[in-house]
């Protein structure tokens, strides 16, 4: 009888499976859907309007215009081309109450609204994930007692307990972003938690363990890879509502404190003046907007990549 | 089923032990003397000796949070407010009414809304209802509420001025208009400080409830106008989470075989829709409305700034800033045990939706 040779992967079998891979699959679909398109496409304008700020802005976001041009406080918008007087001064989104151009207000508040979106989710996805590990990893009663605090966490509304926690931390953009953080810490340590859990009794873990891997390799090296796709995906997701809820705290004045040209504080400072110059209110609105539904539109795309059947049931 | 019932009531039983552990700790850690922000800056070593002793501050944390549950669980007492020395009860029989009928009127907005859209973007997929509800649903949900608000207040009271659909800025009522408590109009003899008094004032404070019972109709019609616009920016978000929850979960019905076999044997398409095909996407559905009962609550701190409504919110949002422990520890507590007991009927509903769920 011939001894028939073991099967061996050709090359190209090789590279045929990593291009199969979850991630690679997910951002392959990604690129093709029309609500991640339009995500990617306004999320890359804001980065680089974030990045070339400088370049784009026509004023200094902190420096008041008094004496240094004619201008009356809390002006509407001046465009030369849609028939503003040429004499005057251009403002294309108008004056603040303290003089200042609040266009380049709004360009540079999109560094400071990026920055929040990214640094909080950030945060929490790290500590959400080592909470979730431990938890789904240990079991018994660690897990129970981790799991219950993270059940009261989420037993409040999440705006109402950041706004408890910056009144333990004190007002301040860092303190805000500390406090969003650590609100959609239960939601990322949940889902670490049941991959976690659904994981470790699979075979390739077994065999790790029989060979004699530690613990904490077991579960960053073999099994919390597994849980990166839905990682990015609620991150995604939640980072728009990290941008609303810190743009909120701003507004009622416990997040980012003035001068910082930052969308929820220019919007909260002039609120009163909101019928007398809606342009101040109207502007800043709409960054806050636009920026919150890039993101959305972004983790929807990145959900339905994820979930292929989603995917085939919103094209049939 | 009752045997389902009892156990999801006493799994919450701990969540709201937790949840009073939680306020009361918060309270205490945060920082500044609550002597000094009611008494005043310049009061004295033995006035705020005094004025600790009174309020159990005194006393070691631990004594102090058992002092606090014994208050709350056993007696019902909430203790009284640091700022304004009133029992904190009074307030919140004053406040909780506001909040509670701007939260249900956006609840209610929400789902009338919500999911007939929903229904209808799923059955005529792709169509341009569809692609105009899911545009709009996206913007609704990227929207700040206070931006909303704003804007809506901006447009029907400075922009539609001297229409017919100008509608108030602010405020719950116009200034002068004043409605009669139901229990005065009907006469009835109350003993003041009782159980029953206090209801009657909490049910009175409902401006809508107490005016359209008692006939008072220009009280109930500004009532209902200087709600639209808070509702409104309140049920956005909402709505528009809805609805895409709606129009997800009809669709993966919507493919299922028995809608087709309900098809097949010759019922009108209305009937397979709302009878066959609504019900079992009711689930999902549901579990949102449930967690945007939440979402209203704190839209409401928001909500209320903006449109000047004294509510729980912004009477919680004050009383933050000015460290008023009992008020804060009251109020959180109070909108905390209301956001557990809506998930639990939302638990509860779930077992009369899908009997298979009560067999687990």
């Amino acid at each position: 009888m011939a001894v028939q040779s073991p099967p061996v992967a050709s090359v190209e079998q090789v590279q045929d499976y990593r291009n199969n891979s979850l991630l690679f699959l997910t951002f392959r679909r990604l690129f093709r859907q029309r609500n991640a398109q339009v995500g990617m496409l306004i999320l890359g304008f804001l980065v680089l309007v974030a990045i070339f700020a400088p370049a784009l802005a026509p004023y200094d976001p902190d420096q008041s215009l008094i004496g240094v041009e004619s201008i009356d406080k809390r002006a509407g918008p001046c465009i030369h081309l849609l028939g503003c007087p040429a004499d005057q001064p251009e403002h294309y989104m108008g004056v603040d109450g303290n003089v200042r151009d609040q266009y380049s207000r709004i360009i540079y508040g999109t560094r400071v609204s990026l920055f929040i979106g990214f640094s909080t989710i950030g945060l929490a996805v790290i500590f959400g994930t080592i909470i979730g590990a431990v938890s789904g990893y240990a079991g018994g009663w660690v897990d129970n007692i981790i799991m219950r605090i993270m059940d009261v966490i989420l037993a409040f509304p999440s705006f109402l307990l950041a706004i408890a926690i910056i009144t333990v931390l004190g007002r301040g953009l860092q303190n805000a972003l500390y406090a969003i953080a650590i609100v959609n810490v239960p939601v990322f340590a949940r889902l670490v938690r049941s991959s976690v859990m659904s994981l470790k009794e699979l075979d390739f873990v077994t065999a790790s363990r029989s060979l004699g891997a530690s613990p904490l390799r077991i579960l960053f090296i073999r099994i919390l890879p597994n849980a990166i796709p839905t990682l990015i995906v609620q991150a995604t997701l939640s980072i728009g509502g990290a941008i609303l809820e810190a743009a909120a705290l701003s507004f009622l004045g416990l997040g980012a404190q003035p001068p910082l040209a930052e969308w929820g504080t220019m919007l909260g400072t002039e609120r009163n003046q909101v019928f007398t110059s809606p342009h101040l209110v109207f502007f800043p609105g709409i960054a806050i907007m636009v920026t919150v539904l890039a993101f959305n539109l972004l983790g929807d795309g990145f959900r339905d990549a994820m979930d292929p059947r989603l995917a085939q049931l919103a094209k049939s | 089923m009752i045997q389902y019932i009892v156990r999801r009531v006493l799994l919450a039983i701990p969540v709201i032990l937790g949840i009073l552990v939680v306020t009361f700790l918060i309270a205490r850690a945060i920082p500044g003397d609550p002597c000094r922000s009611a008494l005043g800056e310049r009061a004295t070593e033995a006035a705020c000796e005094a004025f600790n002793q009174r309020m159990g501050l005194d006393q070691p944390v631990l004594v102090q949070l058992g002092i606090y549950m014994r208050q709350i669980l056993l007696e019902g007492d909430f203790g009284s407010s640091i700022r304004y020395s009133r029992p904190v009860s009074l307030m919140l029989i004053e406040r909780l009414p506001v909040t509670l009928e701007l939260g249900v009127s956006a609840l209610i907005l929400a789902v009338m809304v919500g999911i007939p859209a929903g229904i209808l973007s799923a059955v005529k997929r792709n169509s341009r209802i569809d692609v105009a509800a899911m545009v709009g649903s996206n913007i609704g949900v990227s929207m700040p509420v206070y931006w909303l608000g704003l804007m809506l207040a901006y447009v029907f009271s400075i922009f539609l001025k001297d229409t017919p659909f100008w509608l108030p800025p602010s405020g719950r009522l116009t200034a002068g208009v004043i409605a009669a408590p139901f229990y005065k109009v009907w006469d009835w003899q109350l003993v003041s400080g009782s159980l029953g008094a206090q209801a009657a004032d909490f049910f009175s404070n409902l401006v809508l409830f107490n005016s359209f019972i008692t006939g008072q109709w220009h009280v109930f019609s500004d009532g209902i106008k200087h709600l639209i616009l808070p509702a409104v920016a309140l049920s956005t978000i909402p709505l528009a989470i809805i609805a895409r929850i709606t129009r997800s979960s009809m669709l993966d019905v919507l493919g299922a075989e028995y809608v087709r076999t309900a098809r097949a044997k010759g019922l009108a398409e209305r009937a397979v829709i709302l009878k066959h095909a609504l019900r079992n996407a009711l689930l999902p559905i549901i579990t949102v409305v449930g967690l945007q009962t939440g979402t209203l609550f704190a839209g409401a701190v928001l909500t209320e700034t903006i449109f000047s409504f004294s509510g729980v919110g912004r009477a919680l949002f004050d009383a933050i800033t000015g460290r008023d422990f009992p008020v804060i520890q009251a109020f959180t507590v109070v909108i905390a045990v209301g956001y557990v007991a809506i998930n639990l009927i939302v638990d509860i509903c779930y077992a009369f939706i899908d009997p298979r769920i009560k067999i687990e």
